[in-house]
């Protein structure tokens, strides 16, 4: 009557390990916090779960230990290879690094509420389930894993009005582009009749044999789900909600949430056009969406970096820097659909990932570090004369804006270098001429940042020294640095990374 | 898929208007039409509103139908699992097991941050 069940071994559920332990993780200790009265300890608590979580994503991803096979797991659910690892680990530092830097701003601005931090979990569990889909269903609910949390993360300075404006935009936004995604996936059902990567490739890269009902429903399903993944990774024209979602939330939630959520839906993102759907249309031999990611990626590229020299407030200048960022990894995914070029391209999102992680969740730290405790201070006066008063949250803050800008021998030009290469190798000459010129024009207000800090003079009261978030600015200052000097560590992380099954 | 194909939904669809909307011009037509102050009334059984229905509610409405939610999305999943109990194993249980615990976990935050309580 039923099909026999399968066992732990066909399921290869260690493969999942490390998302199943946060998750765990988070579920124990959300029930624990209501017990433990100072926050401190959930704090400490839910970077142990994330750290034990890391070590085994580092088993994984250096292939120690055997810890579950690479391959499908949760009968075709779930994918487990070195692209599932990086995005990971990538994943996991970046809520390592959120919780260090919310300790002192949620307990100076009064808001050590436990949950924060295990909504930090969640949203990081989706983000890594998101680069393991290997299912359309499994993406939209990680999509949904990874934003709910942050919905609510956004909102979490409740009776501030600036916060629950965020919370309350983001959550309607993002919603509505969910639907998009939503309808997207059901067309894709309707026309592949599967919701498995590997069963859409095959009617996708025949398309055009096929009639024109099912074509169109394909094609349309494409566009559907690029939307509503584009709102999520804040592609123009989907990003209106990025500055007032970034700029309200609380700082540490913003570099949390910008890096994360990006990763997540770059993630998915590349799963589902490169694996899933790289569209032949008739008569060409790149997939159909190249065109059109082309055309997003010079549109997010050029306002994100125009709109960004007119910003006066650091969060809101970070919030524009972020959408030209994403214009740069969508350089990448348009390249991926070229034949041939997909799984160099997957790498080179990959590594532009990794590299942006670190120096943009830095950069709003450095900004939590500087706001004051009604969230105030986070202008371009107030960190004018930081060098004086304060020479490290300098020097790190350069670090991140050279890095942000490309500059070599730090990580952001290693991501830049991936990307324009890739874009290079699958033919796409003017959108990597675009991108280098836009960097060009980046550099103008990341430059403008540190000139205010080194040769300006100015009064404004930064708050104290604060340890937790410290060591986390050392951390990602020293990442960006790393990364930027040691290219190869990167290099031999992603090279195994491949995507695209058919070609 | 052939184009004709979609002409079962189009009928379905003007059926599903025709259904409803029958018996009620139907009933219209036929049935006789004596009313009474008291068959005018909005419900059958039940109070008629007294004053205006914008009013504020208490936030613990929403938060019992949330902590409801969460039986009720139990019953729709446990029913058929309950029922089919002895030809699923052991892999089944343990997955039926692990989604009692979550909705247990569930209950439990909700009763300890006193969603539960009436004041």
């Amino acid at each position: 009557m039923f099909p026999a069940p399968p066992t732990f071994e066909d399921l290869n559920v260690w493969a999942a390990l490390p998302v199943i332990i946060l998750s765990l993780w988070a579920s124990v200790l959300l029930v624990a916090d209501r017990f433990i009265n100072n926050k401190f300890y959930v704090a400490a608590y839910s970077l142990l779960g994330v750290g034990i979580s890391l070590v085994i994503a580092l088993f994984q991803a250096g292939d120690l230990f055997d810890i579950g096979e690479s391959g499908t797991a949760f009968e075709g659910m779930f994918m487990a290879d070195q692209f599932t690892y990086v995005v990971n680990i990538v994943a996991l530092i970046s809520a390592a690094i959120g919780i260090l830097i919310s300790y002192e701003y949620l307990e100076r601005t009064k808001l050590d509420r436990g949950e924060y931090y295990i909504l930090l979990m969640f949203s990081a569990a989706g983000a890594m389930l998101m680069g393991s889909s290997n299912n359309l269903s499994m993406i939209f609910i990680s999509l949904e894993l990874l934003s709910i949390p942050l919905y609510i993360l956004s909102g979490i300075r409740r009776p501030q009005e600036e916060s629950e404006e965020s919370a309350m935009k983001y959550f309607l936004l993002g919603a509505f582009s969910s639907s998009f995604l939503v309808y997207g996936i059901a067309l894709v059902f309707g026309a592949a009749g599967s919701l498995d990567l590997g069963e859409i490739v095959v009617v996708a890269q025949t398309i055009s044999e096929q009639e024109a009902t099912q074509r169109y429903l394909l094609l349309i399903g494409a566009g559907l789900i690029t939307v509503g993944l584009g709102f999520k990774v804040a592609a123009v024209p989907f990003h209106m909600w990025t500055p007032d979602v970034y700029q309200g939330a609380p700082t540490p939630v913003t570099a949390y949430m910008s890096s994360v959520a990006k990763v997540g839906g770059f993630a998915a993102f590349l799963r589902v056009l490169v694996t899933g759907l790289p569209i032949i249309a008739e008569g060409g031999d790149a997939a159909v969406w190249v065109d059109t990611l082309q055309i997003l990626a010079a549109l997010t590229l050029l306002l994100g970096n125009l709109v960004a020299i007119m910003q006066y407030d650091l969060k809101r200048l970070l919030a524009y820097s972020s959408i030209a960022h994403a214009g740069y990894i969508l350089i990448a995914l348009a390249a991926g659909g070229v034949p041939g070029v997909g799984d160099s391209a997957a790498q080179a999102a990959l590594v532009y990932l990794a590299a942006y992680a670190f120096t943009n969740i830095g950069a709003f730290a450095v900004v939590a570090a500087i706001e004051k405790d009604d969230s105030t201070g986070t202008t371009m006066d107030d960190i004018k004369g930081l060098a004086v008063k304060r020479p490290w949250l300098a020097g790190a803050m350069s670090v991140f804006m050279f890095s942000l800008t490309g500059i070599p021998l730090t990580a952001g030009f290693i991501g830049k270098f991936w990307v324009f290469r890739a874009a290079m190798d699958a033919g796409l000459e003017p959108l990597a001429v675009l991108g280098v010129l836009t960097s060009a024009i980046s550099a103008f207000y990341y430059v403008r940042v540190v000139w205010n800090m080194y040769f300006e003079t100015g009064d404004a009261v930064v708050p104290e020294r604060q340890q937790y978030l410290t060591s986390g600015l050392v951390i990602t200052a020293a990442g960006t640095l790393i990364l930027g000097l040691l290219p190869f560590i990167l290099e031999n992380l992603v090279r195994d990374a491949s995507l695209a099954i058919l070609r | 898929m052939e184009l004709n194909e979609w002409a079962f939904i189009g009928a379905f669809f003007m059926l599903s208007w025709i259904f409803p909307a029958a018996p009620v011009i139907i009933n219209k037509l036929i049935a006789p039409n004596r009313p009474t102050p008291i068959k005018r009334e909005t419900y059958e059984c039940g109070v008629e509103t007294v004053g205006d229905t914008w009013v504020q509610f208490k936030v613990q409405y929403y938060l019992l139908a949330l902590v409801f939610l969460v039986f009720d999305v139990e019953m729709v999943l446990l029913f058929p699992w309950a029922v089919a109990y002895n030809e699923l194993g052991m892999f089944a249980f343990l997955a039926g097991g692990v989604f009692i615990l979550l909705l247990l976990e569930g209950l439990v935050y909700a009763w300890r941050k006193g969603a539960l309580e009436w004041t």
